[in-house]
């Protein structure tokens, strides 16, 4: 459900100049919104056609996490990676946490936060969902998931658990 | 006025960032160090010029409704931006990790600890 109406939803703001969109564009849109549904379907028969993705309420709270704590964390990790290239310190080195979270779209949206934040990369992941990150400057060897990237994990949690 | 003011301020700090960004591929040792700087400073530094495109059409807003397809589009770029950016340096690092490029001074690496333990990833 939640790709249709993002595909749809997509062409539509893509297409639009300025006026009300034609009624062409919109039975084009939802002739194109149907096709990529059904080509994912066809690549993910396990996957139900759920109305989860469209709960408001999610929606909300991704914002007010993409303007809050993320955009704090961002902020405040570019400023540190800025001072660091200019003088050059940096203490690199690989690091693990597990913060034990179990759907993949909550994986990913941490495994993102954590890369789009600078200092922080996410190298790899594994079965058990233990995150290697890489870390431009390694406080500790094993490090506390506060230490690394604030409250992601739980906003990730609350987003897409 | 306020607007000028607001796209000058956020075109400078963008130009930073992104100069420190260029900047960085030259001081780091090796490819993750240098993604950890391409990646991110540009990152933040193209938030910002999306941002002054956003203020100055905000601020044309009022006459022609081409500055609100602009507005529109310069939101949909900035989210393209933050997805991609992000799986982009993930996936140049995971490949590079695959093929034994391991991180120049690092101080721990657990992952290819984990690798020489035996353990299939």
């Amino acid at each position: 459900m939640f790709i249709f109406v993002a595909s749809l939803l997509t062409y539509l703001l893509l297409v639009w100049s300025g006026d009300a969109i034609p009624l062409g564009e919109v039975l084009i849109g939802l002739l194109l919104a149907g096709v990529v549904t059904l080509a994912f379907k066809a690549w993910h028969p396990d996957r139900q056609l759920s109305r989860r993705g469209l709960d408001p309420r999610r929606w909300v709270n991704f914002v007010v996490y993409l303007f809050g704590p993320f955009a704090a964390g961002l902020a405040k990790a570019n400023i540190d990676v800025a001072i660091r290239v200019i003088t050059g310190k940096i203490r690199p080195g690989i690091v693990k946490v597990s913060p034990g979270l179990k759907s993949d779209l909550a994986r990913t949206v941490l495994a993102n936060s954590i890369t789009l934040t600078p200092g922080t990369l996410t190298v790899d992941i594994d079965d058990a969902g233990g995150y290697y990150i890489h870390w431009l400057y390694v406080e500790d060897e094993d490090p506390s998931e506060e230490q690394l990237y604030g409250s992601f994990a739980k906003w990730a949690r609350r987003l897409a658990e | 006025m306020i607007v000028f003011l607001l796209v000058t301020l956020a075109l400078i700090v963008s130009l930073f960032f992104n100069t420190l960004g260029a900047v960085s591929l030259y001081r780091f040792p090796d490819v993750y160090t240098r993604l950890h700087g391409a990646t991110k400073c540009t990152t933040f530094g193209t938030i910002f010029i999306v941002a002054a495109v956003l203020v100055y059409s905000i601020g044309r807003m009022g006459g022609e409704p081409r500055f609100r397809v602009l507005f529109v589009h310069s939101i949909f770029a900035l989210m393209v931006l933050l997805i991609t950016n992000a799986t982009g340096a993930h996936a140049l690092a995971r490949a590079s990790h695959r093929s034994g490029l391991l991180p120049v001074g690092a101080v721990v690496d657990r992952l290819e600890e984990r690798r020489n333990g035996g353990e299939a990833l």
